[in-house]
């Protein structure tokens, strides 16, 4: 009983421990935008890797919620006679909800695994020690760029996800299932607000942007450098992302929408 | 913190009391070391002596639990981390593994602490990196991309690196490791000719007895925690300390132990069945 208790207490210091040290590395990580800012190249680099690399997968998954949205919805709506207000429904879920939560799960697990794995991959070769020996910092010089392309990328491509995704839904709801083309957009236009539904989704995929990069970023510089613990790091990326984005969601949901 | 503080006699690099433990496991129980300038000295010892845990501390990238170590003068763990940084500009390392960059080119990871450390223009940067190169005779695969190289050109391309910004001193992380016997002579003689030809100071970490003491001007064997011996490769080669004999000659019994501390075997095989 005491050994357990003994564990448990091990456990949960091991855990505050890395806690503190995900905070400590994300104050440096964010210090360093001083030394990014002269070098916008690093910047620039990184946001092809992180975002522009990332652009298929969100494109592609964009398409088909749009599509299945659309499908499920007009059954739906069909029941009410208000088939027309598909375009609303269809843009609604995807720029409130769907646009940032699933561009974030589909970012944590491209790119976010990508930036765990090259990281700790870069720890277990000796390249963070040889930067460090080479008088370079790590954290500026790797983390930072990282970070900040993270950061950029994910609004971004959760803005595309869910312009293709509305795209999706008219090709199903207008093209195939015969709802009228000028009430599709229409009604989008009209009942789609700029702050409440597009700014919000914005913010949070922002939100879920900085938090996946951390987590990835934070996963692959504490990795245990060995093959086995890269991998595990790579893992908990993808893990601990998807719940901190789906938990994160229902928190900035509750305050910007709940009344 | 510019230039060499210390007389031509000083050593650059001067321990004393040295304690670290990883754990509960004791590397260093109080050592003292004295490093002369300009000249090659081997760090030697059995695998797990701590060795490369000696380089990473003189580097400071390790605190040491007690004691101290001062390179050029300057005491490496008192130093904030700017100040760090610019003492290591004037150290480099070369890693077991090379440690290159993988996502750039040969020349790139040569160039690298040029870029990020002075203003030169490329083609005073290109100058410079095609030179490194051909010290180490690498300069026709300045193209190259690092997972291309062989284990014996990555390391030659790191030594390029670490001498770019013609440091004071390189510390040689077992260099000689897994490498074929050509690659082995052409390092040895590489650092060797380095040494002599810019009066760097070398560090060379390593258990290969006889390639290090082909070049090695003073040697240190290392044990237990402890300086075992210090001395010329010949002063080692007549020693009459059990350890230093065993050690130079790859001798199996002898007072450094092959099998790591373990219960009696009969009692192990004789045991419940769960794992020891």
């Amino acid at each position: 009983m005491l050994d357990a208790l003994a564990r448990f207490g091990r456990h949960g210091m091991a855990a505050l421990e890395r806690f503190g040290r995900a905070h400590l590395l994300f104050l440096q990580i964010v210090a360093g935008i001083t030394s990014l800012l002269p070098r916008p190249g690093l910047l620039v680099t990184q946001t092809y890797s992180v975002g522009v690399r990332t652009i298929v997968i969100v494109t592609v998954s964009g398409l088909f919620v749009g599509m299945v949205l659309s499908l499920q919805g007009y059954y739906v709506l069909s029941q009410f006679a208000a088939e027309d207000s598909l375009g609303v429904m269809v843009a609604a879920s995807l720029v409130r909800e769907l646009g940032p939560v699933v561009t974030a799960l589909l970012f944590a697990g491209r790119a976010g695994s990508a930036l765990t794995a090259e990281i700790g991959l870069m720890k277990a070769t000796e390249q963070l020690s040889g930067l460090e020996m080479m008088a370079v910092d790590p954290v500026r010089r790797i983390l930072t760029p990282r970070f900040f392309a993270g950061l950029i990328s994910m609004p971004v491509l959760a803005v595309l996800f869910s312009a293709i995704g509305a795209l999706g839904g008219y090709f199903v709801g207008v093209g195939l299932l015969g709802v009228d083309d000028g009430a599709f957009w229409s009604q989008m236009q009209a009942k789609i607000d700029w702050n409440e539904d597009v700014i919000n989704g914005v913010i949070k995929s922002l939100v879920f942007g900085l938090v996946c990069t951390w987590i990835a970023l934070f996963q692959g510089y504490d990795s245990v450098p060995t093959s086995e613990g890269v991998s595990r790091a790579t893992t908990r990326t993808v893990v601990h992302s998807a719940l901190a984005v789906l938990v994160l969601d229902f928190v900035l949901t509750a305050m910007m929408f709940g009344e | 913190m510019s230039g060499h503080s210390g007389s031509a006699e000083a050593p650059i690099v001067k321990i004393r009391g040295l304690h670290f433990a990883h754990g509960s496991r004791v590397i260093f129980d109080g050592i003292d070391i004295d490093i002369p300038r300009g000249r090659v000295t081997a760090i030697m010892g059995p695998s797990g002596t701590g060795k490369t845990t000696l380089l990473k501390l003189i580097g400071g990238q390790l605190r040491p639990d007690a004691g101290s170590i001062e390179v050029d003068g300057i005491d490496v763990h008192r130093l904030s981390r700017r100040d760090l940084f610019r003492l290591r500009m004037r150290m480099g390392m070369l890693f077991q593994s090379g440690a290159l960059l993988t996502d750039i080119d040969v020349f790139e990871n040569v160039a690298y602490p040029l870029r990020e450390h002075t203003d030169l223009p490329e083609s005073m940067i290109r100058v410079l990196v095609l030179m490194k190169l051909e010290a180490v005779g690498l300069r026709g695969a300045h193209d190259l991309m690092p997972a291309e190289l062989s284990g014996g050109m990555a390391r030659r391309v790191a030594l390029a690196r670490a001498i770019a910004l013609d440091p004071m001193m390189v510390m040689y992380d077992e260099p000689f490791t897994g490498q074929d016997p050509i690659s082995m002579g052409v390092l040895a003689k590489l650092i060797r000719r380095l040494n002599d030809a810019v009066q760097i100071t070398s560090i060379l970490v390593s258990h290969d007895v006889e390639e290090t003491s082909a070049i090695a001007d003073l040697v240190y064997v290392i044990s237990g925690g402890k300086v075992v011996e210090r001395g010329t490769p010949d002063q080692l080669s007549i020693s009459t300390s059990d350890q230093v004999r065993q050690f130079m000659r790859g001798l199996p019994d002898g007072p450094m132990r092959f099998h790591y501390e373990a219960p009696p075997l009969v009692e192990d095989l004789l045991g419940s069945g769960r794992k020891p």
